[in-house]
């Protein structure tokens, strides 16, 4: 493991017209872990997500990815770096005028200058690895919802990235499908030994996968630690309940100042 | 002042400080445009797509309305010059409106409402169900990807389009011509080129290539720039061919202008020398 971390936020804020997503959010993930970001409906989550791969410019603060400052890199300077990036959308972002063959293989098209039986192979096994062997024929209008985002997750992993940001992988899903997708996940870490971000609200999923975890409230983190050691936190619980969160002076001060994230990871985190 | 009376002053100030904005980032869609046309691998294949979905399937309406306002000047115009014993005229009416203003103008107003609606309804729905993002994510240019096959495919094909609906104007001219008007149809082309010369032709082509890159960039600038789900798809559709008809419009007062003030002529003669040369 690299000592930069993969991805580092110092003091990053955000604002959509007048109203403002991230108030100078400080955040660090190591290479390797599962990260998990929980957080409401426009709490920011996905912005947050947005950010580490580019597709949003911070208004201040930085941003460093895989050690290198990426927050005023213009966009032609994203292009090769995003070679070891692999993005889940929400709504899986398939392209509808291509097969799942050619979505699969859009990415290692634009980037290797493989033979069109090397593209075969790999888009034949990364569809296998998601459990969709066969279907390389079908349009995304004939798939289900499930199968929509397990190809997203082919798609995303094609190239073997070194960071993977999933984006509210489970929304939409009925449970069985969501815990398919959680187990993807985890058996994907394992596999390619890549660091994954995640955002959800899915607390579920998030302790069946995540080493870390932040709760993302009001722009900024309300708390971050170990799976298993926030997991009866006061203000996750506020989170699951919907109740208000608890006034600072009752919030343990060790859950809001984590331990090392190093440490965690080689302990193998809780995945509860 | 009071801060009534300051009210509309500063919705006023507010919305062209929006245009002002929408023009900037219009320019700089068209910057990047251009500059991914000179970058290494050109999508040659998305263009012929393009060009198929965009221009080649604009052809049965934009001749359809060529062939009959061909024929509806041809009645209206040999009408009017009876009255004055100029009825043998008409031809050289009918070939000139059409050549240098009707055929150019109906060509691109046709292919702005067909593709422009077209562009901006696919972009947009690509842009909200995060599409764009993902070409992006993948390190891909969405402006080289989808913009660059798209303008060129307007750019390229309208004037193609425009040759097609001269021609067949002239033709549907010539068949009420002869059918209502007792006008020979030989008679009818002799006016015809009597009177409209290369140049005419020319001004009347050269218009559409600009009004072709304006219909494809319109349609991407507002497709890429759609908020708001499927509703703003349904509204970014109807902005994209109320811009680019009258984008047409005011750049036709203008180049026409533009046009008439070039020495036409000569400029031919040049590059018929030119070309004869080597």
């Amino acid at each position: 493991m690299s000592d930069a971390p993969a991805v580092e936020f110092r003091g990053v804020r955000k604002s959509f017209r007048d109203k403002a997503v991230l108030r100078g959010l400080d955040l660090r993930i190591q290479s390797g872990e599962t990260y998990t970001i929980l957080g409401g409906s426009g709490s920011g989550k996905s912005v947050c997500l947005k950010h580490m791969i580019g597709l949003l410019r911070c208004d201040a603060g930085e941003v460093f990815v895989l050690g290198r400052e990426v927050s005023r890199l213009p966009e032609h300077g994203w292009v090769g770096l995003r070679r070891d990036f692999g993005m889940v959308f929400q709504g899986a972002a398939l392209f509808d005028s291509l097969s799942v063959f050619e979505n699969v293989a859009y990415p290692i098209r634009e980037h290797m200058d493989w033979s069109e039986e090397r593209v075969r192979e790999r888009v034949r096994r990364c569809l296998e690895g998601v459990g969709l062997a066969g279907t390389e024929a079908l349009l995304p209008a004939e798939l289900s919802g499930g199968m929509r985002k397990r190809v997203g997750v082919a798609r995303a992993i094609a190239l073997s990235p070194r960071i993977v940001l999933y984006d509210e992988p489970t929304t939409g899903l009925d449970p069985a499908n969501a815990r398919r997708v959680g187990q993807l996940i985890r058996a994907l870490q394992v596999e390619l030994s890549a660091t994954s971000v995640v955002v959800t609200h899915d607390l579920g999923l998030c302790f069946a996968i995540s080493d870390r975890v932040a709760l993302l409230r009001d722009g900024r983190l309300a708390l971050e630690g170990p799976a298993g050691e926030v997991r009866e936190h006061a203000e996750l619980r506020a989170f699951a309940e919907g109740s208000e969160p608890p006034p600072p002076t009752a919030r343990p001060e060790a859950a809001i100042q984590p331990e090392r994230p190093e440490a965690a990871i080689h302990r193998g985190g809780s995945h509860g | 002042m009071s801060e009534l009376a300051a009210q509309p002053i500063s919705r006023l100030g507010e919305r062209a400080l929006r245009v002002a904005e929408e023009f900037g980032e219009f320019a700089l869609l068209s910057q990047k445009a251009l500059a991914a046309l000179v970058r290494p691998r050109f999508p040659f294949r998305e263009l012929l797509l393009q060009f198929e979905s965009l221009a080649v399937r604009s052809a049965p309406l934009v001749i359809i309305t060529s062939v009959f306002t061909g024929m509806v000047l041809a009645l209206q115009t040999a009408f009017s010059l009876t009255r004055f014993g100029a009825k043998p005229y008409v031809g050289s009416i009918v070939g000139l409106a059409i050549v240098r203003e009707l055929g150019p103008v109906l060509a691109a107003l046709m292919l702005g409402g067909r593709a422009g609606a077209g562009i901006a309804a696919e972009l947009g729905s690509m842009q909200v169900t995060e599409q764009v993002d993902a070409i992006r994510a993948m390190g891909a240019d969405p402006i080289q990807k989808l913009v660059l096959p798209r303008v060129a495919a307007t750019t390229l094909g309208l004037p193609l389009l425009t040759i097609f609906a001269i021609t067949l104007g002239i033709a549907g001219g010539m068949l009420v011509a002869e059918a209502q008007f007792g006008i020979a149809g030989s008679f009818y082309l002799q006016t015809v080129t009597n009177v409209v010369g290369v140049s005419d032709f020319a001004s009347g082509v050269a218009k559409t290539f600009v009004f072709g890159w304006a219909i494809g960039m319109i349609g991407c600038h507002v497709g890429l720039a759609t908020e708001g789900g499927t509703v703003g798809v349904g509204r970014a559709t109807t902005r994209a061919v109320v811009v680019a008809s009258i984008a047409v419009l005011v750049a036709d007062f203008f180049l026409t202008k533009l046009l008439l003030l070039l020495p036409t002529d000569a400029l031919l003669a040049a590059l018929g020398r030119l070309l004869g040369g080597t």
